[in-house]
This record gives structure tokens, sequence and C-alpha cells, in this order.
């Protein structure tokens, strides 16, 4: 199957096979005007199945919620049809609007309108907690 | 300026010398009564309470200010459906420092991030209450003498008793402090306390659902709590638990005789009042130094020497 190389872009790789969709989804990329192509079970070296995600333009993208998703992403900036950049992504520090706190007794259950904010409380474990109750994340 | 949320934004020097205010504010009571004249403390209590508030109150007065508040939600705008942030912006328009206690976790966070003035969390759900922490370490360093080297029996709701959390994280910092978690099954210390502050900071600890009267004899300090109602979605989980650890003479034959018992209060029947006149009970003594020590907060967070 044949996908248009991209001039100017990025190049969202080594998305665990089957997770092309969640990431879509958690980084708004419906509201793109530009061609963005999920290319779903390629072949990998490294995870003998994979995703990609093309997007044709150069856009800021929250590599915090993809560190948090999968770590193991990589994300290409090309530029003239050359690859210029390769990211290497970590587990992020904060998460804003990503997790959602399931604990009834925190604040946030109360009131809807506050941002959901999550921090990393263990990077071994890769634990979130959030910020107003610490309850951990359920992911 | 500076707020209070956790009793992990204190330095141990903070903590000692907020300990040392105390002391001397309950030694010489007459140097600090005008230090806060023409300042207004605010009492948000989205939750009843006795003791907190009306410490809060009572510091607030003998510091020579003047104190406006509410005591529970049904009596403020909350009731109308106002959010806590926009409640505090109101409020921070009229008075120069805030406590609040509110049933939901994380709710003084959000007081802090858009008040105008220092906010004290008197209090969040199961999860803070740092005053309660200083009022239970001036009383154990009144006690003891100091704040290391001694055996500390938490008893009760470890799972939703406050109190416990934010003492465990403000005693897990001094030298040669040893935990005995007490507690039927259902109400342990939650994981997350046991790893991010006890495995963490390398504290010895051992949890046991063992009767009273078999780890009594090894605690220089037992900490005693109540089976909160208002925890509980479900009455009959409270009810079934309620009764599992009381403390009785007979449970204390074997204690040390400088055993120091502490309870933040209100007791339901967790302690027998046969206890009240052992001069080992310290409950109300450490009532007494939650009044103290909230005056030195005060002063500390409204920048007011003397």
């Amino acid at each position: 199957m044949n996908i248009d190389s991209i001039k100017n872009g990025l190049v969202i790789d080594h998305i665990r096979a089957g997770s092309a969709m969640r990431i879509y989804n958690l980084l708004g990329l419906d509201e793109l005007d530009c061609t963005v192509a999920i290319i779903k079970n390629a072949q990998s070296a490294k995870l003998g199945r994979k995703d990609i995600i093309k997007i044709d333009t150069v856009t800021d993208i929250d590599l915090d919620v993809l560190g948090y998703v999968d770590p193991g992403i990589t994300v290409n900036v090309i530029r003239g049809g050359e690859l210029v950049e390769k990211k290497q992504l970590s587990l992020p520090e904060r998460l804003e609007n990503v997790l959602r706190c399931r604990n009834p007794r925190c604040i946030t259950s109360a009131e809807p309108g506050l941002k959901q904010v999550f921090f990393l409380s263990d990077r071994a474990g890769k634990t979130y907690r959030c910020l107003y109750c610490e309850a951990k994340a359920e992911k | 300026m500076r707020n209070l949320i956790d009793i992990r934004e204190l330095t141990t020097d903070e903590i000692a010398s907020l300990l040392d205010t105390g002391d001397d504010i309950m030694a010489h009571p007459g140097d600090y009564r005008e230090l806060c004249r023409y300042k207004k403390l605010a009492t948000l209590f989205f939750e009843p309470s006795t003791r907190t508030r009306l410490s809060f109150e009572a510091a607030m007065y003998e510091l020579g200010g003047q104190v406006l508040g509410f005591s529970e939600a049904a009596s403020s705008s909350a009731a109308k459906g106002e959010s806590v942030a926009d409640t505090v912006r109101v409020v921070g328009c009229y008075a120069d420092i805030i406590a609040m206690r509110h049933p939901k976790e994380g709710a003084p966070l959000v007081a802090a991030g858009v008040s105008p003035v220092p906010v004290i969390n008197a209090g969040d759900g199961g999860h803070n209450h740092p005053t309660q922490t200083l009022t239970d370490l001036m009383t154990i360093r009144r006690e003891k003498g100091g704040l290391g080297g001694f055996t500390i029996g938490l008893c009760g709701d470890l799972k939703f008793g406050r109190t416990v959390h934010s003492l465990i994280s403000a005693l897990a910092r001094y030298d040669g402090v040893k935990f005995v978690l007490i507690s039927p099954e259902e109400l342990k210390l939650p994981s997350y306390v046991k790893n991010d502050v006890l495995r963490a900071g390398g504290c010895e600890f051992r949890q046991t659902a063992a009767d009273l009267a078999e780890v009594i004899p090894e605690l220089d300090v037992l900490y005693m709590t109540r089976v909160q109602r208002e925890r509980f979605f479900n009455e009959e989980d409270y009810i079934r638990l309620r009764d599992s650890y009381i403390l009785t003479p007979a449970k204390l034959i074997n204690a040390k005789s400088d055993l120091t018992i502490l309870h933040p209060l209100p007791r339901v029947n967790e302690i027998s009042t046969e206890i009240d006149s052992d001069p080992r009970a310290c409950y109300f003594r450490q009532a007494l130094c939650g009044k103290y020590v909230r005056m030195a907060l005060i002063l500390k967070l409204l920048e007011v020497t003397k």
C-alpha cells in the first residue's frame, strides 16, 4: 500500500499496534485541515507490528500526551522532504486534561469545570496521581 | 504570600519555628494579644466541625483580630452552586486570611490557586489536615521532649483518617520514629502513603490487625482515631467497623508508664471515658495545643512578628 511521502510535516512512528486512533483523538488531530494518514499494523523490525500517523503539516503537538501514552513513540519532523529532527519522548512530569480523576471525594467530581491535573509520582512505576486528591490514575 | 495546604510544604526548620512560637504564646499570651488587631480571619467551613473551627476562631480572637465566615455549606453560596474558586475570590476581598474545611479533597488547593490572601487547609475530605498535624507535633514534642526516637502506634481508621496521613508524612522526616499501624483490613493505610512516605523515607513500620493489648507494651505514643461515619457510602460497613478498636483500662495494663495517648477528637467510643483521668491521656491537652499552634501559623502566614 502506498501513502504519499510528506514534504513538510510530522511522522509519529513506533506507535503500539492498535493505539493510533487513541492518539489521533487525544491529540485532537480531527481538528486539522491538512491530510492526516493513519497506518495500522505496519511491519516493524522493532515491534513486529506498529501504527504510524503522518501529518502533512508541521504543527505543535502535545508531546507530553504522547510520552504518557507510550514513551517508545518517536516523532519525526520533516522539512523539504528531509528528516530534520527526531524527537524522543519521556514520561511527562504533569498531564493536563488527559486523564480524569475517578475518586468521588475529589473536588473535580463536584466541579467539572476544573482542569484535570495529574503529576508523575513514581517514574519507575509510571504512576500518576491527581494533583488535588492524590488518588492514583486508573489507566 | 504563603498558604498551608499540605504539611509537606513546611520545612523541618519551619515546623520547629512554629512549635517554638506556639510554646512561647502558651507561656506568654499577653505578648501576643494585640498582634492581629484590625486583621480578619474568614472561616469557610463547608463541613461541620467544632474544635477546628472554634480553635481557629479562638486563636484569631486571642491575637486581637476578628472573625467572619460560615460553619456549613448550607449557609453559604455553595448551596446555590457557587464554585470554591468564586467563593474564595469574594471572601478574599473581605478578609486577610482564610481557613477552609471542605468535604471534597483538593478544594483548599483550588482555593489557594486563586485567593488574594493566604489560605489554610482546615481539613479536606479524607486527604490532609495540616493544622491538626501541627497540633499533634506540638503535643508530642511537649510530652516527649522531642520529635524523634520513639515508637508510635496509629490505631483505627488509617484509610480515611486524614489526620493520620498528615501526621505520618510529618513524622517520617524525624530520625528514629517507628510506626505500628493498627487497623482492621478494610481500614488499612493507603498504599500511596506506605510507598511514597514510609518506604520512600526509609522508615521502619509494620502493619497489624492484632488486638491493642498485644502491641501496646512497645508504644511510646498511641494515636487513636475515630471511624468516621461521613467517610462511608454504606452504613452497614460503618457499623461493622466502628467498634474494631476500643481503648479501655484493661488494655493499658502492660503499657509504658510514660505512654502518650493522643486523639484528634471528637471521639465516639474508641477511648473509654475511664481513661480520661489517667495522666497518660493527653487528648485534651492536645486540643489546647491546637489553639496555640494555629495562633503561631496565623502570625507566620500574615507575616506578623512580635
